[in-house]
């Protein structure tokens, strides 16, 4: 198999709101910047793809829209998913697996700030037993929270110090949104929105947009001193129905992990998107993360959620790391679906 | 000042969507208040049931009718119901296996406040009142209480003899009527068939005053079944001059916290043109103002 590494990363700063862009206008910086980190420009782009939902413009086809922040001609190779960039990215590494082309940019871009997003993710359930009821997705998050509880797996005191951590964490992180120290037992002061989740056992949202572009063998040695290799990658998910699963559990992300390959050898970091504080507590569980891995050295998605964003975000993050030589091997994660139905999970390498 | 221009926008996909053999004849069956389950291939129940199971297997086609009840399998409690919920009110998201099957379905639990909530709670299906072939047709699920209402109703005539017939009857002329034990001359309020220190009858009628000692008093704070006061309350025990046991009745025209035994009451009755049979023709007793009786002087009716 080829060998495809992460070369170059670009983030919009992840804030409340960003006023001034509709989507070419998130998308070219983010592009534009990525490319120029490594002295490309779209024509020597093989492969575009990128990821976004429609439904956070509440706008038909704006991903079509989006490539008007792309040099589009001559015309170019062009895809796209309605999921978060991360999955966009897997489509890249399977396309580059063909072997023809050596270069791909993958970019996504949310905003969040336009519509009503719990209400929105609402449309990712079941239209006929659960849309009709109007489960929004903190309420839904609640149930997983609610059994985590029961099952004896966590404390709501465990939901607040992985807040706590993350945020701390995101203090070095200039592109995150909430960051510095909070006090646990403040947080767990802080009343129910949708017991037992409270605010700060949420992720913000916010607007971003990003962009990675992926070289495969000797093209990547050629644009960076240290590619980023993405060793492994898989995804996988569950059925539908929350009736269905054991949402204590994420076996999607057990059976990504060992075919991603996690445990070959010792991770130095894992960037973990999860939405919710409980979120993170059972991924760890489900890849057998341990303490000794240092889990969202940027802060992760509690620190700074853009839709369809955050999860390409937490590779651009791990593979950053690596490209600057301050870690040699890193997990990167993404998430989708509704209380993780569908987990995405890559190992990346230095040398 | 944002420089960008912004206006509110309204997205409506006005759809349908055909519901298919196994959704549909589920939502078709609870139009007519009937729950249904789809077996799978491998012999368990799926409500709500799906066309495939977890395993991709075709489910059966088969359905069964399930009771209108289940258990709770985790909850999440909304104390500010947000736009797009299915209550105004405070309730709770559910995942509820339905007794007899095998999976859970996603509702909602109508029960009032959240301390009501537990993993493992028992349920029971209410159905909407319209309904329209859809999820909705459920209106919710409330808990089952593990308590069955057991009322008692016996009517009967009640005489209340010939002592307690002179007490009410007194009452009713606005007197408290008491009886002497003649040989040792103590009062009992109300008269009793007999002096319980000396075994003869209390046949001797006399009227004390409509005035007293506080002897002792509790302050109601607890709201209990059939109350017909608002709490706080004081209630308390009051020797009548010149009786020798208590009658109970409220304390009231004066602060609780300056009630005190031996403190000196009287009577507050009730407009004359109210009186009956009953010693409800007294309100309540409240203090006259006299200095309280020495502790010795009441001791002996504690």
């Amino acid at each position: 198999m080829r060998d495809v590494a992460i070369v170059s990363f670009s983030q919009l700063p992840s804030v409340k709101v960003i006023d001034a862009a509709d989507e070419p206008e998130l998308v070219q910086p983010v592009t534009s910047d990525a490319m120029r980190q490594v002295g490309l420009t779209q024509d020597d782009i093989g492969f575009t793809c990128s990821g976004s939902t429609d439904y956070l413009p509440g706008r038909p086809f704006s991903f079509v829209a989006a490539v008007d922040g792309l040099k589009a001609f001559p015309p170019i190779r062009e895809s796209h998913v309605e999921m978060d960039g991360a999955f966009a990215l897997y489509e890249a590494w399977v396309r580059l697996l063909h072997g023809d082309i050596d270069t791909a940019l993958v970019f996504s871009f949310g905003k969040s700030s336009l519509g009503p997003v719990p209400a929105i993710l609402n449309l990712q359930n079941d239209p006929y037993y659960v849309q009709p009821l109007g489960l929004d997705s903190i309420s839904a998050a609640a149930l997983q929270a609610q059994a985590l509880i029961d099952a004896g797996k966590a404390t709501e005191r465990d939901f607040a110090e992985v807040v706590a951590r993350n945020r701390r964490s995101a203090v070095d992180n200039p592109n995150a949104q909430i960051k510095g120290d909070f006090s646990v037992d403040e947080m767990l002061e802080e009343p129910y929105i949708s017991s037992p989740l409270r605010k700060s056992f949420c992720s913000p949202l916010s607007d971003s947009a990003a962009a990675i572009v992926l070289a495969a063998g000797d093209a990547a040695k050629r644009l960076v001193k240290r590619p980023a290799w993405i060793r492994g990658i898989d995804h996988r998910t569950e059925p539908h129905a929350l009736g269905q699963r054991d949402l204590t559990r994420s076996p999607s992300s057990t059976l990504a992990a060992e075919k991603a390959g996690l445990g070959k050898g010792q991770v130095d970091l894992a960037e973990l998107h999860a939405p919710f504080a409980h979120q993170e507590i059972i991924l760890r569980e489900a890849m057998g993360i341990g303490d000794e891995v240092n889990v969202n050295p940027s802060g992760g998605a509690l620190a700074a959620n853009a839709l369809m964003t955050a999860g390409l975000i937490r590779f651009g993050e791990a593979a950053a790391r690596i490209l600057s030589g301050d870690a040699d091997r890193a997990l990167a994660h993404t998430t989708n679906g509704v209380c993780l139905q569908h987990n995405l999970v890559a190992v990346l390498e230095g040398e | 000042m944002s420089e960008i221009l912004s206006a509110p926008y309204a997205l409506e996909y006005t759809y349908t969507r055909s519901t298919g053999p196994v959704v549909g004849r589920f939502l078709e069956s609870l139009r007519y208040e009937v729950l249904e389950g789809v077996k799978t291939a491998d012999g368990r129940v799926l409500c709500p049931p799906l066309e495939y199971d977890e395993g991709g297997q075709p489910t059966t086609g088969e359905f069964v009718q399930l009771r209108p009840s289940g258990t709770v399998k985790s909850w999440s409690w909304v104390p500010e119901p947000r736009k797009g919920h299915p209550f105004d009110r405070p309730f709770a998201w559910a995942l509820i296996r339905i007794d007899g099957a095998d999976n859970a379905m996603v509702h909602v639990v109508d029960a009032g406040k959240a301390k009501r909530m537990k993993t493992g709670m028992r349920v029971r299906l209410r159905w909407a009142d319209k309904k329209n072939g859809t999820i909705r047709d459920i209106d919710c699920f409330e808990p089952i209480s593990p308590y069955l209402p057991s009322p008692v109703h016996l009517e009967y005539d009640v005489n209340p003899g010939k002592h307690y017939t002179a007490y009410l009857r007194g009452l009713q002329e606005g007197k408290l009527i008491g009886g002497r034990d003649p040989e040792a001359g103590k009062v009992y309020v109300p008269p009793r068939g007999a002096d319980p220190m000396t075994g003869n009858p209390t046949n001797e009628y006399v009227e004390v005053p409509d005035r007293g000692v506080l002897t002792t008093f509790t302050i109601i704070r607890i709201p209990f079944e059939g109350q017909k006061l608002t709490p706080p309350y004081c209630f308390g025990a009051i020797v009548l001059d010149g009786a020798h046991s208590p009658i109970y009745h409220l304390i009231s025209g004066v602060p609780h916290d300056d009630i005190r035994m031996g403190m000196r009451v009287k009577a507050k009755w009730k407009p004359q043109d109210e009186w009956e049979t009953s010693l409800e023709n007294i309100l309540y007793f409240e203090p006259t103002g006299e200095p309280d009786a020495p502790f010795d002087s009441y001791k002996e009716h504690l």
